[in-house]
């Protein structure tokens, strides 16, 4: 088709403003969904690290310092909160994970929401093997760093970098859950470790 | 962030080619000669750090307070566009010789992934605007590098014999393949 | 050329992959395991299909000096409407694919086929190009990421292939990898066409 200036305006603007106006429809008819998707694993893995609770802990959520606290409470009582939290540490840059504690800070269960680390080595931190360790540990006693750096935590083989940022994440999750949730009466446990919580509990 | 740990990271550590797949084609095609390389290094550097400075101010005034996230990959290749059609005019009425060294690789960097891919990429770590220029200026240091690496050892090669169905692309892929494997060892470089 | 041959042609014998390399930094950078091989191939697929077949309806409205930019226009809306697609359906392959979804738009197997074909013919033989091309696509990025998979992780689509104690080359998954599987597959791929040719 012969270029003049005005159809080339024309077919320009008119072609851009069918397209936006598609895409926009498009948009709105995923909204929803995109929203409820990205919701979702959330909301399952909120169940899958808390132990029972009764009460409805993502309507409760809080976010401190760019975490994500959901408290669990049974019959008025606290019994945990799941934590989202991240690192940047990670080989290819920055990972969720949803950490549950029980009351006392006690790691329940850990669970990998998002991360683009390598496959075979750092992608390994998904495996049971790995995060599987922290279960039932209490930070307090379980130092969270890797052997090499004079912790407790078994590194993924040829991993450490993966390893350590998991590491960082759940730390962070630990020191900010203490920090705002755990009062006097579980302070015990926080304040016998003076390493890994820095002024856990001045409540 | 510091802007040291961005620039080494950007150069080396996570080279935009070996280490993240970006820009290939252009590491595969225009690396006959060094000269080219130096060349399409320089126009890449250039487009992708002016990129990142107005891809950033439109996504922070325009796109977020709007709410058109759903708009960015639109706005940013027309940005892309745009910008190498204005370095395109600019270079050509005001310094020729470089326009003639230049010559068809200016309107190639518009299909280039790394242009594209940066701006998106400094959105994402979510960079002030100085942290993401600055990402942007050391990510086409580092795409050069590459560009330049590959192309010396090409020329090289033109006078080695090797197997006739390795000629051409899948020689450059080994060859990229053991470069790759070299950048590997920086890997621990910035904890 | 008939309808069928439009289709295979993409497929065998101008494969963008192994013949036109075109569009290679999918190629080596997602091929880590074999879903995020076929999800990307399929990705790119629908993004060709789409963008050939509208382009093809637009051809005649379309002024010769702006076509680049109208072609990129139609191609990102395309690329949008993938990603917000798979967003909302397939949230987990979205995530392992991350950035090479939107740098589809950049691919330049579809800004390719707009120009050389879509822009000349009519919608069903446009349709019929981007489709072949787009599983010529698909074929090629499964092919090694089934080859990287199996020696870098030891399964295939997720199901273990070798027995767990089997050492596994890491080196496969990892970037010197993907460029040294693209090589020689394609170096393989040579050796076979010039027997055929004989």
């Amino acid at each position: 088709m012969e270029s003049t200036l005005k159809n080339m305006v024309l077919s320009l603007t008119l072609i851009s403003m069918a397209m936006v106006a598609g895409l926009g429809f498009v948009y709105e008819l995923t909204k929803d969904t995109i929203a409820k998707a990205e919701k979702q694993k959330e909301v399952s893995a909120v169940k899958d690290v808390l132990p029972s609770f009764d009460n409805n802990p993502i309507a409760e959520m809080k976010e401190i310092d760019g975490l994500t606290f959901y408290p669990a409470k049974k019959n008025g009582q606290s019994v945990g909160c799941a934590v989202k939290t991240f690192t940047n540490k990670a080989f290819s840059g920055r990972f969720d994970l949803m950490v549950g504690f029980l009351a006392d800070g006690t790691i329940k269960t850990i669970v990998v929401l998002e991360q683009k680390e390598t496959p075979g080595l750092g992608a390994k931190m998904t495996e049971p093997k790995f995060k599987n360790q922290f279960n039932g540990k209490n930070p307090a006693q379980f130092s969270l760093l890797v052997k090499k750096d004079g912790g407790k935590v078994d590194a993924i083989s040829a991993a450490t970098i993966s390893s350590r940022a998991f590491c960082d994440g759940v730390q962070k999750a630990y020191d900010l859950y203490m920090k705002n949730f755990v009062h006097s009466t579980s302070g015990e446990a926080a304040k016998s470790d003076s390493t890994a919580v820095k002024g856990g509990t001045h409540e | 962030m510091d802007y040291i740990k961005i620039i080494i990271i950007a150069i080396i550590v996570n080279n935009i080619i070996l280490s993240q797949f970006l820009g290939i084609c252009s590491f595969l095609g225009v690396t006959g000669k060094v000269s080219t390389a130096i060349g399409m290094g320089a126009a890449v550097t250039f487009v992708i750090a002016m990129g990142n400075a107005i891809t950033y101010l439109i996504q922070t005034f325009i796109l977020i307070p709007y709410h058109i996230e759903f708009l960015q990959t639109i706005t940013f290749i027309f940005v892309v566009a745009f910008l190498v059609q204005i370095v395109e005019i600019i270079v050509k009425k005001s310094m020729p010789p470089l326009y003639q060294a230049l010559g068809i690789y200016l309107p190639l960097i518009t299909t280039n992934c790394a242009t594209l891919a940066v701006a998106l990429l400094a959105v994402q770590k979510s960079f002030t605007l100085v942290e993401s220029v600055v990402f942007a200026s050391a990510t086409g240091v580092g795409y050069t590098l590459a560009l330049v690496l590959m192309a010396g050892i090409r020329e090289q090669m033109e006078i080695n014999g090797y197997p006739k169905g390795m000629k051409g692309f899948p020689m450059t892929l080994v060859i990229g393949s053991l470069l790759a494997l070299a950048f590997m060892g920086f890997s621990g470089l910035v904890k | 050329m008939s309808n069928f041959k439009v289709f295979t042609n993409g497929i065998i014998k101008e494969n963008p992959t192994f013949v036109m390399v075109l569009g290679t930094c999918p190629v080596l950078a997602i091929t880590t395991t074999g879903f995020n091989g076929v999800g990307m191939g399929l990705a790119t697929a629908f993004v060709l299909v789409l963008s050939n077949i509208i382009i093809s309806i637009l051809k005649n409205y379309i002024p010769d000096k702006v076509r680049i930019a109208v072609f990129i226009t139609i191609i990102a809306t395309c690329v949008s409407v993938v990603e917000l697609l798979m967003k909302a359906y397939t949230p987990e392959l979205y995530k392992s694919l991350g950035i090479f979804i939107p740098l589809i738009v950049v691919n330049c197997l579809v800004l390719g086929r707009a120009e050389a074909f879509a822009q000349k013919r009519g919608v069903w033989a446009s349709a019929l190009d981007g489709l072949g091309m787009g599983l010529g696509f698909t074929l090629a990025l499964t092919l090694i990421s089934i080859v990287r998979e199996i020696l870098g992780n030891g399964s295939i689509f997720g199901f273990p292939f070798l027995p767990a104690e089997a050492d596994k080359i890491l080196l496969f998954i990892l970037p010197p990898g993907a460029f040294l599987t693209y090589g020689l597959l394609f170096a393989v791929m040579n050796a076979l066409k010039r027997k055929a040719n004989i």
